[in-house]
């Protein structure tokens, strides 16, 4: 009975010790952190589905020579960029530096902004060269098929976000909001910039 | 809070954002440098990963979360990256042999 007691104790100082508040974060967090583990699977999904693709194909086009690699990384860097403004703006929210929060949003915003324009002009550029959803001048037609799929998915949600960090700032510019909001809104952000890793490495440049 | 102890926070960021920035050059570079065609993935998803490790850490915050939190985000991107390569590669590899 004794050991009972005490593992028991041991449980409770361990962070498996549920309670009111188990994962110690406030519940809009921990949703927009299962809504992100689920999007990831999307993605996922998407990504996969190239993989196999292009694994079971055996021939695919020079990725590296078809788009333009600096583009590519530029965009990169812009959203690398954005991710550590937004960074600032929830570190700046926490600590009560209230004036800097929403220049730093507002540079996010522009960072999402300069990445949309930078995917337009990719996207009509491979569309004058032929390239269509379901067929394309280099041979294998899944490639413009994955590029649209997945680079159009990724763009929709930095659209999203765009918008939903647009709005965080002027809410927070009003005064309506507390700093875990615009925290929630960094998630989502920086789960943007953490699939285009993923996308700018597997599309662009293997 | 003092300007300084505000410097101070945001200083994380500025190295964490140098790193990324860092390893996207590294990333450009050996596709430029062309390696052969194993080496160049391996590394390339290994860059990638530690891009992911860093956004996750500090952008994120995941580092100074609780350690549960930490495994309920973590978890299912380990499994689903061992079914992914361990389960979907082969078998695209057999159809590609069985052509």
């Amino acid at each position: 009975m004794a050991h009972e007691v005490a593992d028991q104790e041991r449980i409770l100082a361990s962070p498996w010790s549920g309670g009111q508040s188990p994962f110690a974060v406030g519940w809009p967090k921990l949703m927009m952190w299962l809504f992100l583990v689920s999007d990831t699977l999307t993605f996922a999904g998407l990504l996969a589905g190239y993989g196999v693709m292009r694994i079971s194909l055996g021939q695919w086009p020079r990725q590296s020579e078809i788009f333009n690699l600096w583009l590519g990384g530029g965009m990169t860097f812009i959203l690398i960029c954005s991710s550590a403004t937004m960074a600032v703006a929830v570190a700046a929210a926490k600590s009560g530096d209230r004036k800097r929060v929403t220049p730093c949003l507002l540079a996010t915003v522009f960072g999402g902004l300069l990445f949309l324009a930078g995917q337009y002009y990719e996207w009509s550029h491979f569309i004058h060269e032929g390239a269509r959803l379901f067929s394309n001048p280099w041979g294998v037609p899944q490639f413009s098929a994955t590029f649209f799929i997945t680079t159009g998915f990724h763009g929709a949600h930095v659209t999203g976000g765009v918008i939903y960090i647009l709005i965080t700032a002027l809410r927070w510019a009003r005064g309506r909001i507390q700093p875990e909001s615009i925290e929630i809104a960094g998630l989502y952000w920086h789960f943007v910039d953490l699939v285009w890793v993923f996308i700018f490495t597997l599309l662009y440049l293997i | 809070m003092t300007d300084k102890a505000h410097e101070g926070g945001y200083k994380i960021y500025l190295v964490t954002w140098g790193w990324l920035l860092a390893i996207t050059l590294l990333e450009i570079g050996i596709v430029l440098v062309r390696l052969p065609k194993a080496i160049l993935v391996i590394s390339l998803i290994i860059l990638a990963l530690m891009k992911a490790a860093l956004i996750m850490a500090y952008f994120m915050h995941l580092r100074y979360e609780r350690l549960n939190l930490i495994y309920t985000v973590v978890t299912p991107m380990f499994f689903l990256a061992i079914v992914l390569f361990a389960m979907i590669g082969p078998d695209a590899l057999h159809v590609f042999r069985s052509r």
